[in-house]
């Protein structure tokens, strides 16, 4: 495999792909149980108990261990935010496909109504989900999708639009070769490499907005942990206890952080030239 | 000129769009909606007395005739009444405005002030540790979310200074501006660290893509100083994908900051969306997210000129 | 009298370790007064290095001069080394005293900001103009450059002016503070062969009226022929050989200049033609490729709702036959039409009417339903750079419901090697592959479904020319070996010479002229032919203007509903038609 080693070989990949490797490992761990302690067990003595070698983030105002609890909300976040850029990169992909190869009617259908999605900032838009269908995971997963998937569709239809105008395609006509054909080997293998960038930036916005809607109470419920209801929870405790605070949005603004770095060194392997900040 | 006419073709298919979204979405909700207006008393109400409520607003018919109804309403600048403020739904979206509207006026101002010289000034000094340092700043700055960064804020102005920002009654700008600007800088500070991150990051990347641009390399064969090349010649040309970006976050601030007017106590657009889906208030949700969709497609069109203005190709009809 | 610009043991070097990674090593080269120098060379040589090195943009490209000097005998008398000289120097020698203008003039000219502006900033910057002066003398500028309508000109922006026109303008920004030296680097290469011979026509005319010096890059040593006085020679980033314009060109002593002027295509009007295959001899058989008035419209759409108000005839009415074994070239410029008359025949083009009729020779399974297939342009862009040779080798055979297997297998082996592909290409990626070799891959894919016509669109127009010629070889021996048809698109003279049996002339969608090759290219009839012949440049013909002709290619776009009135034809010989223009 020449991937490992091209990431590895670039410095923000090298430090992207450590930071996700250390949360993947986190977030199985957390999923798995396999905490420092019982991430729900309340430790009444030890309540809001500064970090030490015990309790190695402290423990919160029902006595419960930060660190398990981080681990606990990285693997809620990490399985939210797989899930639903997941459902979203495999929408947008199709039906960015769909409006380049069909053209005219349906391309004007499809993006008209991303369009509408579009006019929707991000989180108003999660928002409205959660309200129609009551918080909790697989709600957070599905609104993040519908948030994302205009963006997938925008990202898959113009380089497909484009490598459709390509010479390679034309002569493929010439041959006579299958729509099925050109779609899979012309048009798909060339979009591994932008759908590959975006996915991983869209991992980055996701833990975003799941963090978000958490924040806000809409996303992962009590008593499960995350880490947008830690953070929430920490706001009136930040004077007396500001490991609370810390910690959790260290998290978070290092995972994203992670996927950032991720995202950008796999744009610059893919195709050195393409210095293109925003999809 | 049929660029701008086609553009605008489209705006009101994508608002009837938006509105037909948020209807049936709005009536997806479950729960009935005389409970959720009434609470508890509304268990007091006799059959009869939730019928005639029903049928007062309209509720009692199927969803396509109440969209009708409400986009009859529409066409005379009627929203609708809000059951949570019992006012009309335009005068409390209006009440709220100025203050979204300012927000994310400072925002962008502070996001453009900070992230293009800085990213002309990485690109002109590439590779250098400079640019490394921007680099560095700006793919921090972006992945900071802002509730994140609020947080950090107050904790650090409390913790190491003492201070609280200063929250509590929200003065308006004509009211008191020095008031107003004590209360609304640090959530600007906020909204426009990542967004100057971005700002940074793009005008950085465009303006490396431009200044090996052909025409670059002519205007210093007449011999235009590195100056001229980089303020005249190239940064025009570099600002489109800027102008695009900022577009499109200024136009997501306009429709509130939802997180960051919560963490800092401010009555903003966010906040109201947020607490009318929490409340269930049909006419406030369906009118709040109707204007800001229109908004945002408002500063798109806004965009749309700004790229007429800056590029001459586009002026002519050429995509 | 110490010379304009002397130029001595120059070196320049790439990347972090310039020495190491030298393009251009120990190039020395002396200009007078008035002098125009060439450099010839192709892609690679360190031509274009050499130029930018004199005015030091190559520094902006990440280039180091590593050794060597370059004296610069300023207005004053007074004798500055250009490579110790510092920016601000620089800055203000640039322009004022040494004018430059580039290959692509569609992107050399700043999109957002008009054309008098760019011109004005000249004269702002080297003569402190300002305001109306300013205009008034970019006014003068365009004036200069023959550009009608001078005044209203300047008002546009780059896209509003075609290719030729912009070329103009940039000579125009070069010269507009009269330096001493101007250096051209191919700035003809990106234009139409009439456009090209304006160009040089132009410039051959300024140089006399103001006395410059002049450096002109090329890697067409036929066009030089026309405007130089001294050439130079380079290859790998040497100077292989320089000396005086008719030295040069009859009597090269460099094994690599000899192969530049023999081996590759030089226009010889005629005189280069193939000598197998002519019409008279050939016996009357049945056509490989038949068409018949065939008609291509594009509608005009405007106004709010997008209603077609009128059509692009990009082809209106051609009709041509084509044997077996037999190259018919189509020839014209942008714009022409040729291009989408060889994409209609191939159907990726609708075409509005006309017929075709095949005949296809009886083969084996594998064969496709159309016995046509095509080589494109661009050998970067028609192969998939995701997929490994074989596999686009295979995509043929899978298209027609073939199987890959043994046989599949080594009909590309043979392919390969019948092209001149090393064996191992199959396992492969096309990026491994220089531009002559993907085109050569394109000619066996072509290949693999044993075609009797295949179409050449500008099949080597991208080519440096020695591969060129070599590309050139190999077509015309697979077409003797597999008595395939061609039908070639180009743009150039010189490559359709070498290639063609037939020749049809075409201009704004109709063929003007059609017949024998030898017989078109020798005794043109159409006034339009006349012209296109008469603007390529060609080694014979040193030292010879061309008039100015300011004249537009008529637009293609025509009302609802037009149609051309029908041809009318004179035949000249057995195999030469021209059109009777009305």
């Amino acid at each position: 495999m020449r991937m490992p080693r091209a990431i590895f070989a670039h410095p923000s990949g090298r430090i992207g792909g450590f930071i996700v490797g250390l949360y993947l490992l986190l977030a199985v761990l957390g999923l798995l149980g396999l905490t420092p302690h019982d991430p729900l067990m309340q430790y009444r003595i030890d309540r809001l108990h500064a970090p030490d070698s015990t309790y190695w983030m402290g423990t919160d105002l029902f006595g419960r261990d930060v660190a398990s609890r981080l681990m606990m909300g990285i693997g809620q976040s990490f399985t939210v935010a797989f899930f639903s850029v997941a459902f979203a990169a495999l929408a947008g992909t199709v039906l960015g496909l769909a409006a380049a190869w069909f053209g005219r009617r349906w391309d004007g259908i499809v993006m008209r109504v991303m369009d509408v999605l579009l006019a929707f900032p991000a989180i108003l838009l999660a928002l409205l989900i959660v309200a129609v269908a009551g918080p909790g995971t697989w709600t957070s997963i599905v609104a993040i999708a519908i948030v994302y998937t205009p963006i997938f569709t925008r990202v898959v239809r113009g380089p497909a639009l484009s490598l459709k105008a390509r010479e390679f395609v034309d002569a493929a006509r010439t041959f006579g070769s299958s729509s099925s054909y050109i779609l899979t080997r012309h048009l798909l293998l060339n979009l591994v490499a932008p759908l590959t960038v975006q996915i991983t930036l869209a991992l980055a916005w996701a833990l975003l907005t799941e963090a978000g809607l958490s924040f806000l109470g809409l996303g992962t419920q009590p008593p499960a942990a995350s880490l947008g209801l830690m953070l929430s929870d920490s706001r009136n405790l930040m004077e007396t206890a500001p490991w609370l605070m810390i910690f959790p949005g260290l998290a978070i603004m290092i995972s994203i952080l992670g996927f950032n770095l991720l995202g950008d060194a796999l744009r610059d392997i893919f195709d050195p030239r393409m210095r293109r900040a925003i999809a | 000129m049929t660029y701008l006419l086609r553009r605008l073709a489209v705006f009101p298919l994508v608002l009837i769009g938006v509105s037909i979204v948020v209807f049936v979405a709005i009536r997806m909700v479950p729960g009935d909606a005389i409970t959720a207006m009434l609470g508890t008393e509304a268990g007091l109400l006799t059959p009869a007395q939730r019928e005639a409520l029903a049928a007062y607003f309209g509720i009692d018919q199927p969803w396509f005739v109440q969209y009708g109804r409400w986009l009859l309403g529409l066409l005379h600048g009627n929203l609708g009444i809000s059951s949570t403020y019992g006012k009309p739904v335009l005068d409390v979206i209006i009440e709220r405005f100025p203050l979204t509207l300012e927000l994310a006026l400072l925002s962008m101002i502070i996001a453009l002030a900070v992230g293009v010289p800085a990213g002309v000034f990485a690109a002109t000094h590439n590779e250098k540790l400079s640019d490394l340092g921007v680099r560095v700043a700006a793919m921090i700055g972006q992945s900071t979310p802002n509730f994140v960064l609020a947080l950090l804020i107050i904790y650090t102005l409390s913790a190491g200074f003492g201070v609280l920002p200063a929250m509590g009654e929200f003065s308006p700008l004509w009211q008191d501006p020095l008031r107003n600007l004590s209360q609304l800088i640090l959530p600007a500070i906020t909204l426009g660290f990542a967004f100057a991150a971005s700002v940074t990051r793009v005008s950085r990347s465009a303006m490396l893509d431009v200044l090996s641009d052909d025409y670059v390399r002519t205007a210093r064969s007449k011999g235009v100083s590195a100056r001229g090349v980089i303020w005249r010649h190239a940064l025009p040309n570099a600002l489109i994908p800027v102008v695009t970006l900022s577009g499109i976050e200024f136009g997501y601030l306009l429709g509130g900051a939802v997180i960051v007017e919560q963490i800092y106590a401010l009555p903003g657009l966010g906040r109201l969306v947020l607490d009318a889906i929490l409340q269930r208030d049909y006419a406030l949700v369906q009118g709040c997210v109707l204007f800001i969709a229109f908004n945002f497609m408002i500063v798109n069109l806004l965009v749309d000129l700004a790229y007429v203005a800056l590029d001459p190709r586009i002026r002519l009809g050429e995509q | 009298m110490i010379p304009l610009l002397s130029v001595s043991g120059l070196s320049v070097g790439f990347g972090r370790a310039p020495q190491a990674n030298e393009v251009v090593r120990g190039v020395s080269f002396e200009l007078a007064d008035g002098e125009t120098l060439a450099i010839v060379g192709e892609s690679g040589s360190g031509k274009s290095v050499t130029a930018l090195s004199i005015n030091r943009l190559v520094d902006f490209g990440g280039g180091r001069i590593t050794a060597g000097s370059i004296k610069l005998k300023r207005a004053d008398g007074s004798v500055l080394d250009l490579t110790a000289a510092s920016e601000p120097q620089l800055t203000r020698i640039r322009g004022a005293e040494i004018g430059m203008i580039f290959q692509e003039p569609m992107t050399s000219l700043n999109p957002v900001l008009t054309i008098g502006t760019q011109i004005e900033e000249s004269f702002r910057l080297h003569r402190g103009l300002t305001g109306r002066q300013a205009t008034a003398a970019a006014k003068d500028a365009l004036d200069r450059v023959r550009i009608p309508d001078a005044a209203r000109r300047l008002k546009y922006t780059p896209n509003q002016l075609s290719g030729g026109m912009l070329q103009r303008v940039m000579i125009a920004t070069a010269l507009a503070c009269n330096p001493r030296l101007l250096i051209a680097d191919e700035p003809t290469t990106a234009l139409d062969v009439t456009v090209q011979a304006q160009i040089m026509a132009l410039l051959a005319e300024l140089k006399r009226e103001t006395g410059m010096s002049m450096i002109f890059i090329t890697h067409d040593i036929g066009l030089v022929a026309g405007i130089a006085d001294k050439i130079m020679v380079m290859q790998n980033g040497q100077a292989v050989e320089q000396g005086e314009l008719n030295q040069i060109l009859d009597q090269p002593r460099h094994a690599y200049t000899q192969h530049l002027l023999q081996d590759v295509p030089h226009f010889a009007s005629g005189r280069a033609t193939r000598l197998d295959g002519s019409r008279e001899k050939a016996p009357a058989a049945d056509p490989a490729l038949k068409v018949n008035d065939l008609v291509v419209r594009f509608p005009v759409k405007s106004g709010f709702f997008g209603r077609a108000t009128g059509a692009v005839h990009a082809v209106d009415g051609v009709d041509f036959d084509l044997m077996q074994g037999e190259t018919l070239a189509i020839v014209g410029e942008s714009g022409s039409g040729k291009s989408t008359t060889a994409r209609a025949v191939l159907g990726l083009v609708r075409s509005t009417r006309g017929s075709f009729s095949v005949s296809a020779r009886k083969a084996a399974a594998g064969q496709s339903a159309l016995p046509i297939q095509m080589v494109f342009q661009n050998p970067y862009a028609s192969l998939n750079p995701r997929l490994a040779i074989e596999s686009i080798l295979a995509e043929p055979v899978i298209a027609t419901g073939g199987r890959v297997d043994a046989a599949a297998r080594a009909k590309m082996a043979t392919l390969l090697k019948r092209v001149g592909l090393p064996e191992n290409s199959l396992e492969r990626y096309p990026h491994e592959f220089s531009g002559g070799q993907r085109q050569r891959l394109c000619i066996a894919r072509a290949l693999m479904l044993n075609p009797s016509v295949v179409v050449l669109d500008e099949a080597v127009s991208a080519l440096d020319v020695s591969v060129q010629a070599r590309v050139l070889e190999l077509l015309v021996d697979l077409q003797r070996e597999y008595g395939l048809a061609y039908l070639f698109i180009s743009h150039d003279m010189a490559v359709v010479e070498r290639i063609a049996h037939r020749i049809a002339v075409i201009y704004a969608g109709q063929i003007v002229e059609i017949g024998d090759a030898k017989s078109v290219l020798s005794a043109p009839k159409h006034a339009y032919t006349k012209k296109l012949i008469a603007a390529v440049p060609t080694i014979d013909r040193r030292r010879e203007h061309f008039e100015l002709d300011t004249r537009q290619v008529p637009s293609l776009v025509r009302p609802l509903g037009f149609e051309p009135v029908p041809s009318r034809w004179e035949q000249f010989g057995a195999d030469h038609r021209v059109r009777v223009e009305a």
